[in-house]
């Protein structure tokens, strides 16, 4: 029970950073690849605050949210100025360093990281791992209806005007600048509050535990579900954080695999398995107008 | 032996330049500075290359660096021969920049620009995972003797190794710069960078342009690696990791796309790596250094240090 239980934690922390990296990404269309760097920012936050201030794990998880948003600001304000390609690599710039600083800063605690992160408690109650995964599910849940609720608004019509075409959504009179830097702020700071939660769970982090190399599976996880939509990013990260576990066998191949998974991804169904018009969702909804309409107007499906 | 321990690669350690005075350390540092700058020029012309023509940033070029090293270790322990290997090693990993591009790349190039930077950086990863099982995880030795002699200038040793990658670098960037500026296969390339639309409208193959720049591309990564591999005597699967970001941070501060601008920035951040690492002793480490200067560096001028376009004239 308690495999399951670690392995539903580490994917629901995985859902959150999928669907934080969504907002950047999906919604507003910025090319981010250091999304763990924001993920390892919250987690050290979390760290340092509960063990040398004694900070309880309900404090540290704002707290870590908003020491991610605010350095999201200044990439926010770092992706006004630079064209695209720049910034990706910007993006990847910055997580290299970001674990360089973590590594080679002894406030960070160096290679070893921080350890012996205390477990939240509520009234005298420590957490465990049921109480992890319910407060993990929880966070998930909030976190998939903020970006619902955002699909909805104008915020969210904005960003994805801002990501079809820049110059035209200037033209109708959208603040590109102010709604890019809240997406990216409001991106990093959940991949933050995901770091927070991450680090008193594991009870330590390590620089490792934040490279690129956790960024690029993110992000595959976002493309292998589907770039833009909430389903996509939980269903890329229930998938990609599930296969290895499953497969146990393939262990030693889990790379290799994993990167022909993400090459073929892109190669022949870029929209990810459950996004947008992807194959899978123009079948079910196919199979529904059928449904429908007893299969009596064929014309009519998928429409 | 400082000059080996200096210019090192990620995954080793990096010796600092501890028993040697302040005043000898600068004639070391500028031998090391001009050979890694010369692997880096080597590495970062064929993606800047590949940029030029396609806009995409590729992750996978690294993988040929590997590769390369590792056909040559092969063909080495046949033949004995470090150019033999040299050659086969680049025509290896022209083969897949050739069927990559075919395959992979120009299929997706619609797809959005984002799209295949994730594609580079999923076929670089099976990549490495396939020469750790193909050769195994661990360091292969490349013990090959290069025919020039290891000399000491002003008194500091220089390997032939060294003088070597310094060589085939010159050679193959003034080769590059002459196809590109005095050829027909120059032109084409040229007149498709900048417009590949126009430039197919007055009859240039823009498909036989990239397919020949990735054959290019792939070839130049290869033999930095092959050199690479000689001068530490080691060949391992992830040997490409740190080159295959480090010159993406090399392109854009070349202004991506720019050839003569990626050489210029290849050499000053070899440069700049080993003299930081010698004389200031940066509190992060040597392989940070260029991503630190990235980031400054365009906080200042976000088109690149060297704006594009200084090539086609």
């Amino acid at each position: 029970m308690t495999y399951f239980l670690v392995v539903g934690v580490t994917v629901a922390v995985f859902a959150i950073l999928a669907l934080s990296l969504n907002i950047i990404a999906g919604y507003a269309g910025q090319p981010h690849l250091g999304q763990a760097a924001f993920f390892g920012l919250g987690a050290y936050t979390a760290a340092i605050l509960s063990t040398r201030y004694g900070v309880s794990f309900w404090l540290d998880l704002p707290a870590a949210l908003l020491v991610a948003g605010l350095v999201g600001v200044i990439l926010g304000v770092i992706s006004l100025r630079l064209a695209r390609d720049f910034l990706a690599i910007t993006t990847i710039g910055i997580n290299f360093v970001m674990v360089a600083i973590f590594q080679y800063v002894p406030f960070f605690g160096g290679a070893m990281g921080i350890p012996a992160i205390p477990s939240p408690a509520i009234g005298g109650h420590e957490f465990g791992y049921r109480d992890f995964f319910l407060t993990a599910l929880v966070l998930v849940v909030l976190v998939a209806a903020l970006s619902a609720y955002l699909e909805r608004t104008w915020f969210g019509a904005a960003l994805k005007a801002i990501k079809d075409d820049e110059q035209a959504a200037a033209a109708v009179g959208i603040q590109v600048a102010s709604y890019k830097i809240a997406a990216f702020v409001l991106g990093t700071a959940l991949a933050g509050l995901a770091g927070g939660f991450y680090a008193h769970f594991m009870s330590v982090v390590t620089p490792n535990g934040f490279g690129f190399p956790v960024s690029v599976s993110i992000l595959s996880m976002l493309v292998f579900g589907g770039l833009g939509t909430i389903r996509g990013a939980m269903a890329g990260a229930i998938l990609l954080g599930i296969l290895p576990e499953v497969f146990r066998f393939i262990s030693n191949y889990r790379l290799l695999v994993y990167g022909f998974l993400l090459l073929f991804m892109v190669r022949f169904q870029p929209q990810g398995i459950v996004g947008e018009d992807s194959w899978l969702v123009r079948r079910i909804a196919r199979l529904a107008a059928v449904l429908r309409t007893g299969g009596a107007r064929r014309d009519t499906a998928g429409g | 032996m400082i000059g080996r321990g200096q210019g090192n690669l990620p995954k080793r350690p990096v010796l600092p330049a501890a028993g040697t005075g302040e005043t000898c350390v600068f004639i070391p540092s500028l031998v090391n500075g001009i050979t890694m700058g010369s692997i880096y020029a080597l590495m970062a012309l064929g993606l800047s290359l590949v940029y030029g023509i396609l806009r995409i940033l590729d992750v996978a070029n690294a993988g040929a660096y590997t590769l390369g090293a590792y056909v040559g270790v092969t063909v080495f322990r046949l033949t004995g021969s470090w150019w033999v290997a040299l050659v086969a090693g680049a025509a290896v990993a022209a083969l897949l920049g050739f069927i990559l591009q075919r395959f992979f790349y120009v299929p997706i190039l619609a797809k959005g620009p984002i799209i295949p930077l994730i594609a580079s950086i999923g076929v670089f990863t099976a990549l490495e995972e396939a020469y750790r099982l193909i050769f195994g995880p661990y360091i292969i030795e490349f013990p090959a003797r290069v025919p020039l002699p290891d000399l000491r200038i002003a008194g500091v040793p220089v390997t032939g190794v060294q003088l070597l990658i310094v060589i085939v670098a010159v050679v193959v960037l003034v080769g590059t710069w002459y196809v590109l500026g005095h050829t027909r296969m120059g032109l084409a390339w040229r007149a498709t960078a900048q417009d590949a639309e126009v430039a197919q409208a007055m009859g240039i193959d823009a498909r036989k342009v990239t397919g020949w720049n990735f054959l290019l591309g792939y070839a130049l990564a290869a033999v930095a690696g092959v050199l690479v591999a000689i001068n530490y005597d080691a060949v391992y699967p992830t040997m490409g990791d740190m080159p295959a970001y480090k010159m993406l941070a090399i392109i854009v501060l070349g202004g991506l796309g720019n050839p003569l601008g990626t050489i210029a920035a290849s050499l000053l951040i070899g440069l700049v790596e080993t003299f930081v690492a010698a004389y200031v002793g940066f509190l992060l480490p040597r392989d940070s250094i260029a991503f630190v200067a990235l980031i400054v560096i365009l906080l200042v001028r976000p088109q690149g240090l060297f704006t594009r376009g200084a090539v086609a004239k």
